[in-house]
């Protein structure tokens, strides 16, 4: 890909510590904890992957690391620095998807240089490399709405790129593609991330996705949440989604994560709450796929 | 322009539509001919009920009153050739367009800074929000005493009519806008003013758009009612163009019954030719939002 003899701006990968970080909202006896006393690193040039129910908390701290809210107590570092605010060295790509409706996809990816001034001639070959990359040359002139749900994907972690994070967090990013798609949309971010070996923080509710993608992965118990086990996911790389499949190693990680699910799910099953219910239901799913 | 014109006149929609047109008039044709055609013994059976209701009885009831299509047509050929005819229309044109210009110039900036500051929801919302519910109408008096001028009176009163909705909408679509959207921008890197720029503005283009032309319609619905009451601004003759409102009124009062009905069409297809315009522009304004 360098052929095409872009000067591509120097990779500097960043690592985040969360340290006994709580998070509530409401006010008096409506006060709910969300998260408490939340720890965890997400590692230098890794992809590290959170996995847990829905409804966990897990795009509270998604929000607390991007800078968008303020943890209730502890703090959360970005290279040894506590974070203050949103930054641009920690990118975020959504759920389903924020590309601005009203811009071509040119103008959603060169956004943040736009946005700061910086629309240099190195950036705009930049733009170019990553619109090639992402396999959107023939759709720069549309807009969002004209794309599919993969594209719109794939333009929004172009758009996050050209910004060159220490740190990209994706919330769910693939939730709302259809099966085939979410497959190819798998293997395509595993091999961006395999050329580049950026900091990646990856949250998911799929154990298969997680494990697919995973260097580590951190899963989480229902809310208030917290990490309930750090998973090394030592499979090589680079992955293809067709030997995962057969891979025992894969579905040994995969099993171990569901049964820490399981007990999680029973936990909360007894506690009767709505969010146990769906977590039985989604362990149940998972648990007859495998 | 040619081929989408082309377009429209192959639609069945457009002959749907020039169909369903046309079996009205003839309706509404045979209805007011009733009286002709219908021998006054066919309503003696009826008699005492529709004089009950107060209807002249060799007639059909409510349509037989209104002059026939046919009548309205010669009377408008005859109109056209009328210098005071087009003055009315210039003039309620006139009206509209500057009392919605002047909704639009103050209204979106209003409706933004409401949206964008809150120490503006604070002072002015309570306001606003106690003048809204104030029909355009109730203002006709106090208008005509408070502006110098009638042709004043009758142009705020118009803007009063787009003014309020163009605001809400305004103010609504701005606070609509996803927050993601916001907290992308801020991650990458924006200022407050490339926020307000490239964020706020276009998302809340087709709130404002949606605003302008619902403003639009209840510009002429106003428009025309201002001038029936006001008497048609500083020369209320028909030879000095009052507005289509007073040509109207005037007919009225002149007896010409052909002429209302006339008026009345004329409005309707001057409110539907600025809908039009309107949502011509607004497409050009929101290109993203056809391209789905």
């Amino acid at each position: 890909m360098t052929a095409i003899g872009v000067a591509r701006p120097a990779i500097i990968p960043g690592e985040i510590s969360v340290r006994g970080v709580s998070k509530s909202y409401g006010a008096l006896h409506l006060r709910k904890e969300i998260v408490r006393d939340c720890s965890f690193t997400i590692e230098r040039g890794k992809l590290t992957v959170m996995v847990g129910p829905s409804g966990c908390g897990k795009s509270t701290l998604t929000r607390l690391i991007s800078g968008f809210e303020q943890p209730s107590r502890g703090t959360i570092l970005l290279d040894g620095e506590p974070i203050a605010g949103p930054n641009r060295d920690r990118l975020v790509v959504f759920q389903e998807t924020a590309l601005f409706p009203w811009m071509t996809t040119w103008d959603n990816i060169l956004y943040g240089p736009r946005a700061r001034g910086e629309l240099t001639k190195e950036n705009l070959a930049f733009a170019e490399f990553l619109l090639a990359k992402v396999g959107l040359q023939d759709f720069r002139d549309k807009y969002p709405g004209q794309l599919s749900g993969g594209m719109q994907r794939r333009a929004e972690l172009a758009r996050a790129m050209i910004n060159n994070p220490k740190v990209m967090i994706l919330d769910e990013p693939f939730r709302g593609l259809d099966a085939m798609t979410r497959e190819l949309m798998w293997e395509y971010y595993a091999r961006l991330y395999e050329e580049n070996r950026r900091t990646n923080f990856f949250v998911t509710t799929d154990i298969d996705e997680a494990v697919f993608l995973a260097d580590r992965m951190l899963v989480m118990c229902n809310t208030p949440t917290q990490v309930r086990a750090v998973i090394e996911v030592d499979l090589p790389r680079p992955r293809k989604f067709a030997d995962l499949v057969e891979n025992d190693r894969a579905n040994d990680i995969k099993k171990q994560a569901l049964s820490i699910l399981h007990a999680e799910a029973m936990r909360s099953f007894s506690r009767g709450s709505k969010a146990a219910a769906d977590f039985v239901d989604a362990y149940l799913k998972r648990a007859n796929h495998s | 322009m040619a081929t989408r014109l082309k377009t429209i006149m192959t639609s069945s929609t457009f002959w749907r539509g020039l169909a369903a047109i046309a079996v009205f008039l003839i309706l509404w044709e045979i209805g007011a001919r009733s009286k002709q055609w219908l021998a006054p013994e066919f309503f003696a059976p009826f008699k005492s009920l529709l004089g009950a209701m107060g209807f002249k009885r060799d007639y059909l009831p409510w349509i037989g009153a209104v002059p026939a299509p046919s009548t309205v047509l010669a009377t408008w050929a005859s109109v056209l050739g009328q210098k005071g005819y087009w003055q009315s229309w210039y003039m309620s044109f006139f009206r509209v367009m500057s009392g919605f210009i002047a909704a639009m110039i103050i209204g979106i900036p209003f409706g933004l800074m409401l949206a964008v500051s809150r120490m503006t929801r604070w002072v002015a919302f309570p306001v606003f929000e106690v003048l809204r519910p104030i029909p355009p109408l109730a203002w006709v008096p106090a208008s005509i005493i408070f502006w110098p001028t009638q042709e004043l009176a009758i142009t705020f009163i118009t803007f009063l009519g787009a003014f309020y909705t163009i605001v809400i909408n305004v103010l609504g679509g701005a606070r609509s806008i996803d927050v993601r959207y916001f907290q992308a921008a801020q991650s990458m890197g924006s200022s407050r003013w490339d926020i307000f720029r490239r964020i706020i503005l276009p998302g809340t283009l087709p709130s404002i758009v949606v605003g302008s032309a619902v403003g639009m319609g209840i510009t002429w619905e106003v428009v025309v009612a201002a001038e029936m009451i006001s008497g048609g601004g500083a020369s209320g003759t028909i030879g000095s163009g009052g507005g289509l409102g007073f040509f109207i009124w005037n007919s009225y009062v002149g007896g010409s019954y052909e002429q209302i009905v006339v008026g009345m069409i004329s409005i309707g297809i001057a409110g539907f030719a600025s809908s039009e315009l309107l949502r011509w522009l607004g497409r050009y304004a929101t290109p993203w939002l056809k391209a789905r």
